[in-house]
């Protein structure tokens, strides 16, 4: 099989060979790689419980490192209980969920880099608030990772998936993104439909700045995590409604790549611009830098 | 440019947040010092350059380094207790930053004792998770860790470097790649080595037995993972 970096390829040679994207990057992944199918799918297992455990970590409430973040998902788990949220609780699960693996991440906890450590809550997020609703069996859930990070090496190669090469937009966007493929494939969506997802999700964060706070990976990545999730959630519906994007996803992708090069350097992870430098912020990282640990309180 | 290839790239790695490249790079330099030293060293000095001087507390890079020396992995969750391990294990740790401009944002440099022995590793986060040693021992190096690869310290001079891959090619070792470094002409010099196949005991020792050759450290690769599904 040859390696394509396009989607538009995937595309062909899935409607050809009559393939679902997950069933055709899990063939491409046997093809790259010397490991056997039933290795693949153990070791994807394993991601995935890796993040079950980290959702549920995050839920019962955890405090970053740096006392700068945590306890949020937690409160978002009581208002869905006890007050109910206004929209759809399915859209408030994703958020929740998200919201828990990063700040799990932030309490240097065990998560997967999915695609970074940093916009790791996303595709986790949507899996489990969505896999009931789908019936979704085990291994349709591994499916749902496959779909996601062959999704991901796509954009990975012909963009970026890294902040400090891309901003926000390259970690949060493509997560998003990838969920939103996913999501789409879950319910029933064509390979077609989910390029479409991947292509409106996508473009709906162009251009978002990594502008992190005392570089730490919480502020606003953490709650950045939750509007990822819902927008997959969104572009997936959109697109099972048969909305389609007016640019072609491999063009969207490319249109990341290149704004990610265009950005000012204080916007891609440098945490010397935007948020990062608002006068709360550098008063948080004096704090940090002479006691070790930010109180709230006294900032 | 095709820089991914696996979904694994993308759904991965498994890692102790908060940040793959000053957490989890971190505790992969402080396992290869460990890994090169042989040993677990009784005193540790590590110096933090550029980025990792200024965020180390908030991205617990000390923590996430120190457990690496402590033959920790990027999957374990007592990286947060990473001083009160070393106190525990004996390894007297002091960390300082330096101005200092490296050659990249995110290095350290971590000097061990034990006994008579001492030795200055420096390595660089490059991303995801992955490093490269930049230094062993004042020699400049360039190794990523990912492959397993033998070091070997000797004497610099004519026909020693062809002694040894004489020996790994009557072996049918292959040399998939080769990095040299000396303090000077004739002096001490370093030799890396990855191959595609393990070298045997048999040719270590004769290479060993090779005059102006000595000591030889072998390092397997650091990418392996252990965690697993928890039965529920």
């Amino acid at each position: 099989m040859a390696l394509t970096t396009h989607f538009s390829d995937v595309l062909a040679d899935c409607r050809k060979k009559n393939l679902t994207l997950s069933r055709y990057f899990f063939e491409r992944e046997i093809a790259i790689g010397d490991r056997d199918e039933e290795e693949i799918l153990q070791k994807m297992e394993r991601n995935l419980c890796i993040m079950e455990d980290a959702v549920k970590r995050g839920l019962e409430g955890v405090e970053s490192f740096s006392g700068l973040s945590g306890g949020d998902a937690k409160r978002m788990l009581v208002y869905m209980k006890e007050v109910s949220p206004l929209g759809d609780s399915r859209y408030f699960e994703a958020a929740l969920n998200a919201v828990a693996i990063n700040e799990v991440n932030a309490s240097m906890g065990i998560i997967c880099a999915t695609p970074t450590a940093g916009s790791s809550g996303i595709v986790p997020g949507v899996l489990m608030a969505f896999r009931n609703r789908l019936n979704l069996d085990r291994r349709s859930q591994i499916d749902f990772l496959f779909t996601s990070g062959g999704c991901g090496i796509l954009i990975g190669n012909q963009a970026s998936l890294s902040g400090a090469a891309g901003g926000c937009q390259a970690e949060v966007g493509s997560a998003s993104a990838m969920a939103a493929a996913a999501l789409v494939e879950a319910a029933g969506g064509s390979p077609e439909a989910a390029g479409h997802a991947l292509a409106i999700s996508l473009q709906n964060l162009l251009g978002l700045s990594c502008d992190p706070v005392a570089s730490l990976v919480e502020v606003p990545c953490i709650n950045r995590n939750a509007v990822g999730a819902v927008n997959a959630i969104v572009a997936a519906e959109m697109a099972l409604a048969g909305v389609k994007s007016r640019i072609p996803v491999d063009e969207v992708i490319q249109a990341m790549g290149s704004i990610g090069r265009m950005m000012p350097v204080a916007l891609r992870e440098t945490a010397l611009g935007g948020l990062a430098q608002t006068p709360t912020a550098r008063r948080i990282e004096k704090q940090l830098k002479e006691k070790g640990k930010v109180d709230l309180d006294k900032i | 440019m095709t820089i991914f290839q696996s979904v694994f790239d993308i759904i991965g790695p498994v890692m102790v947040g908060p940040s793959s490249s000053h957490t989890a790079g971190a505790v992969r330099i402080g396992l290869a010092a460990r890994s090169i030293f042989e040993e677990q060293p009784d005193e540790v000095d590590i110096t933090f350059y550029g980025s990792f001087g200024h965020t180390y507390k908030g991205h617990g890079t000390d923590l996430a380094i120190i457990a690496g020396l402590l033959g920790y992995t990027t999957e374990s969750v007592e990286i947060r207790h990473a001083y009160e391990m070393a106190k525990e294990a004996g390894m007297k740790v002091s960390i300082e930053t330096s101005e200092e401009i490296s050659e990249h944002p995110n290095k350290a440099r971590v000097c061990m004792k034990k006994g008579g022995r001492s030795m200055c590793v420096s390595g660089i986060s490059t991303g995801g998770g992955l490093i490269e040693v930049t230094e062993i021992d004042g020699f400049n190096v360039h190794m990523s860790c990912d492959e397993p690869v033998t070091l070997i310290f000797h004497r610099d001079r004519p026909g020693l470097i062809a002694r040894v891959t004489h020996i790994l090619g009557d072996e049918n070792v292959n040399v998939s790649q080769m990095e040299v470094s000396r303090k000077g002409r004739g002096e001490r010099a370093l030799m890396l080595l990855a191959t595609d196949n393990p070298i045997p005991a048999r040719a270590l020792r004769s290479i060993s037995l090779v005059e102006d050759v000595g000591p030889i450290i072998f390092l397997s690769s650091l990418s392996a993972s252990t965690l697993s599904c928890k039965e529920d």
